[in-house]
């Protein structure tokens, strides 16, 4: 039934949990809404006929709803209208709240092309491998222009914003091959800038990965790498700590939990931070590269807004090194930090 | 007088054996080109401005089939990628700015208030005309940049890229910037004239629900416009000089500019339906021959829609990272919307129930109308429903829902009015039976070409795409057959509609016998509207009750 309602609604293969969601619903909004628009047509119909004009200066009579037709009127559509919204938005929320045990992407739109990079792994261009059966949280980016992220199989789709983070996630779950497009206009060949991600069940996946670790396998799409692009070295975390020794974060910033001109690095992520305005901020992937990007826009409590902003001077993929590296730095004993910030119990 | 010896093509010297007590039709009445040029009637302008928004309509038009005849095949068909980008753009610009803002507020609005409100003009005349004047100078500057150096960001303009491209954006944003202001000064007009220049009798709820339509209209574009003026100033600035605003590379926000942009611009679209509506309930009270079922709820629901519309615009921007609360506050909004929609069409049909239908072209444009109302709302819906928004943001399927709802709700109404008025602009009729016949091609050419575009999107094409994969060509296909035959209905309306401008019988002056109160004055009606005294206006509009069964209506 639901096979032949996608196959009717030119809808593709739904290979994520996400889609399955986004169909039921899809199904019930076109049915009631056939079901009320044919309901609206056909007493259309059957009135134009039905009180069709037989004399030319024919008198009508004074006709006016009641209110309680008006209230039907209104009531009816809202109420469905509601429950869409309902279920809809239950949706969304789901999927734009990666569960936490989802494994990382980076993601990066330019023009006109997409690549990847695993925090612990291989980077690659226009070719995405992740495990069926497994969450998988994109932390997306552009380093030009905007972008968006579609995988029509999965459903999904995020904007990519330079200098920001957005995040989306999917399990995907049918091994196969689909299509990655961009649906931001992105200029000269927005509609070129294609990828694939590939599905590859568990074993298989565990097995590319060490491939790719040993960096025996030349990626195919290497070739067409922007060389630049591709980080120098594959484990975004060592590249991360040389870069934030390089880019001068470390002058101010500690890694071992000691107070200096910034924040310790130590234990940073997922704390809880105090705000000079009195708010409180969890530190995540967006918080990190905002720092980086806008440093005065959350400052710290007890710190003053010296940091220089780093927008233009790091690439989205060293940014997104530094952020690896600063998760790697993940410590139960957070109290030895310079901030104030409560304890917390580190996930993992 | 018969109303018929008032009659005149445009530009014809009156008959020498005239009463001198006659009063001219405002088409004869001064036959120089500076009278057309410099008039301040209100009929006159709005006939220039239905020349103009014809015109541009035309461009948008033959931009739209070049982008459908490329489309035809995967790969590139008749223009290169850069081309076709820039096409687009200028079909969405010309049609958004040049023709469906103004098209109904600016033609049937300048013509019909005056006469609808029993007055003899809008309330500042030479502000009206100077608005004609703005919007052709603004217009001729979008196009000239469009043409020298082209403009490839879409009809949005999103940053960072309108900011990086090396097309010509500051001649064009800048033209987009001057149009707005005739927008907001026929605003005022329209909003002026309505609370001032009532006859005596047309209280409010005696309004036609045609100026409330306008009136709710004005009321957007005098407070939204001035919105996306500011954000097309920055933006231009940013592009020319460099300045940050939105740039992230110079610590600038690009999602500051959707929200503004959006701020006007989805507003923008009420600016272009609610006249549509307006029309809408005129048509279909004029040939149904009845009161509107639920005059007080239509009127009230455009208000309604003009309110939340201006809440709503985090729709466009569920995907570009806002914060998954407020991406369902603005869902829960746009869903009011919807049901503000509702109640019209359940109004309109209801308005039907015991009426006197008489099936003339412009009732066949309100059968298209409702189902391009109710189709095209009902994806709107759809769209608002978040998640479902996420794969379908930017495809096809959302070129297909504004189509509908905007594009094709506007058209049906613009056609139906130029049909239900064209007595009344010119005194002649046309040709009902080729008025049909192009209705239903129209109506089927609209629904090819755009029904296969809600499945490609929900096949998963994007939009502004130059090349695409293989699997979507059939549906393009169906498309583009769809949009030669929605061509070809406008040349079969283009060519009789101008044969009934010159040969056209004799309309006389009240053709359709409405009892819209624009039909009390000749047809065409003298340059100051009425002659005599001023008129009073004793019965409600669309009051269709036998006088010798009347009772007073209490229930409006
Ligand atoms: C024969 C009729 C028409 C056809 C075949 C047609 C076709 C198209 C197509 C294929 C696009 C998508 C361009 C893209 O996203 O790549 C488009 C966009 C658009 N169309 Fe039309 N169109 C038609 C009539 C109209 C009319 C009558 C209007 C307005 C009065 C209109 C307004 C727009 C707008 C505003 C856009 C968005 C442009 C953009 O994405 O930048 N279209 N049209
Ligand atoms: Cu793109």
């Amino acid at each position: 039934m639901s096979e032949l309602l996608n196959d009717i609604l030119f809808l593709p293969e739904a290979a994520s949990t996400f889609a399955e969601r986004i169909d039921k619903l899809h199904h019930f909004v076109v049915g009631t809404t056939m079901v009320m628009s044919t309901a609206v047509g056909l007493a259309a119909l059957f009135f134009f006929f039905r009180y069709r004009r037989r004399l030319p200066a024919q008198a009508t009579e004074y006709v006016v709803p009641t209110l309680k037709t008006e209230f039907l009127f209104v009531s009816v559509p809202l109420v469905f209208f509601l429950a869409w919204f309902g279920i809809g938005f239950r949706d969304f929320t789901w999927v734009t709240t990666p569960p936490k045990d989802a494994m990382d992407v980076y993601v990066m739109g330019k023009q006109w092309m997409w690549k990847f990079s695993y925090p612990e792994g291989p980077n690659g261009v226009n070719v995405l491998h992740v495990p069926a059966n497994r969450p998988v949280r994109l932390l997306i980016t552009s380093r030009d222009v905007l972008h968006s992220f579609y995988v029509p199989a999965f459903r999904i789709k995020m904007d990519a914003l330079p200098g920001r983070y957005t995040q989306i996630w999917f399990e995907a779950t049918k091994p196969g091959t689909y299509q990655v497009l961009c649906t931001e206009y992105c200029g000269l060949s927005h509609s070129k800038m294609l990828a694939e991600v590939v599905v590859l069940p568990e074993e298989e996946y565990e097995n590319w990965i060490k491939e790719q670790r040993r960096g025996r396998l030349q990626d195919r799409q290497d070739a067409l790498a922007d060389n630049s692009l591709v980080p120098p070295v594959a484990r975004m975390v060592e590249q991360g700590q040389v870069l934030a020794g390089t880019q001068g974060c470390l002058k101010c910033h500690s890694v071992d939990g000691s107070q200096h001109i910034g924040p310790t690095f130590l234990g940073m992520y997922d704390r809880v931070e105090q705000l000079e305005d009195g708010q409180s901020i969890r530190v995540d992937e967006a918080y990190i590269t905002q720092s980086m990007m806008d440093p005065g826009a959350h400052l710290v409590a007890g710190y003053q807004n010296v940091m220089p902003t780093y927008q233009g001077k790091l690439q989205g993929p060293e940014t997104a090194a530094i952020v690896e590296y600063i998760k790697s730095l993940r410590t139960p004993n957070v109290r030895e930090g310079a901030s104030e910030g409560p304890a917390y119990d580190a996930i993992q | 007088m018969t109303p018929s010896s008032s009659i005149a093509a445009p530009g014809a010297t009156p008959a020498p054996e005239e009463h001198h007590d006659h009063h001219p039709s405002y088409l004869v009445d001064g036959t120089t080109i500076k009278s057309w040029v410099l008039t301040v009637d209100h009929k006159r302008i709005g006939l220039m401005f239905l020349f103009w928004v014809l015109l541009f309509f035309l461009v948008g038009g033959i931009f739209a089939l070049l982008i459908r005849v490329e489309l035809l095949t995967p790969g590139p068909t008749i223009m290169d990628a850069m081309t076709y980008n820039r096409t687009f753009t200028l079909h969405g610009l010309v049609m958004i700015f040049l023709f469906m803002i103004p098209a109904i507020p600016a033609v049937f609005g300048n013509f019909l208030l005056p006469l609808m409100l029993g007055a003899k003009d809008v309330a500042f005349p030479r502000l009206n005309l100077l608005s004609l004047y703005i919007y052709l100078g603004g217009a001729f500057l979008a196009l000239w940049g469009m043409l020298n150096g082209g403009l490839d960001t879409g009809w949005t303009f999103y940053t960072p890229y309108s900011a990086h491209t090396t097309t010509t954006v500051a001649p064009v944003l800048f033209g987009a910037f001057i149009i707005g202001f005739s927008s907001i000064v026929t605003g005022i007009n329209f909003i002026v004239t309505v609370h001032t220049m009532r006859a005596p009798g047309i209280t409010w709820f005696k309004m036609p629900l045609f100026v409330w339509a306008i009136y709710a209209t004005s009321c957007i574009q005098v407070l939204a416009t001035p919105v996306i003026g500011l954000l097309l100033c920055l933006v231009t600035v940013e592009n020319l000089f460099g300045f940050g605003m939105f740039d992230p590379a110079r610590g600038g926000d690009p999602v500051l500019f959707q929200h503004l942009f959006w701020f006007y611009s989805h507003p923008a679209v009420y600016i272009m339906v609610l006249p549509a509506f307006g029309v809408m309930s005129e048509v279909v009270a004029a040939y149904s021959r009845k009161n509107i079922f639920g005059y007080r709820a239509v009127a009230y629901s455009s208000l309604g829609i003009a309110f939340v519309g201006f809440f709503a615009w985090g729709h466009h921007m569920f995907v570009s990272g806002q914060s998954t609360f407020t991406g369902g506050l603005f869902g829960v909004l746009t869903m009011l919307v919807g049901v503000f929609t509702a109640i019209k069409v359940f109004n309109w049909v209801g308005t039907v129930y015991k009426g006197a239908v008489d099936f003339k072209t412009p009732f066949a444009y309100f059968c298209g109308f409702l189902f391009f109302t109710v189709f095209g709302g009902m994806t709107g819906i759809a769209l608002g429903t978040v998640s479902l928004d996420v794969p379908w943001h930017d495809t096809y399927f959302v070129v297909a829902h504004f189509h509908f709802i905007m594009v094709g709700a506007t058209i049906m109404a613009f056609l139906a009015a130029l049909h239900y008025w064209f007595p009344k602009m010119f005194g002649r009729t046309y040709h009902e039976g080729w008025g049909l016949v192009s209705a239903a091609l129209i109506i089927l050419g609209f629904n090819a070409t755009f029904i296969p575009q809600f499945l490609l999107g929900n096949n998963g094409m994007p939009r502004r795409y130059y090349e695409y994969p293989e699997r979507f060509q059939a549906l393009n296909v169906a498309s583009t057959a769809g949009a030669s035959l929605l061509a070809f209905g406008f040349i079969i309306i283009a060519m009789y509609l101008t044969y009934a401008l010159v040969y056209g019988k004799a309309s006389g002056k009240n053709p359709w016998r409405s009892k819209g109160y624009e039909w009390l004055s000749e047809s065409p009606p003298p340059t100051h509207n009425f002659v005599g005294p001023q008129p009073v206006f004793p019965e409600e509009p669309h009051f269709y009750v036998d006088p010798k069964k009347a009772e007073v209506p209490d229930a409006v």
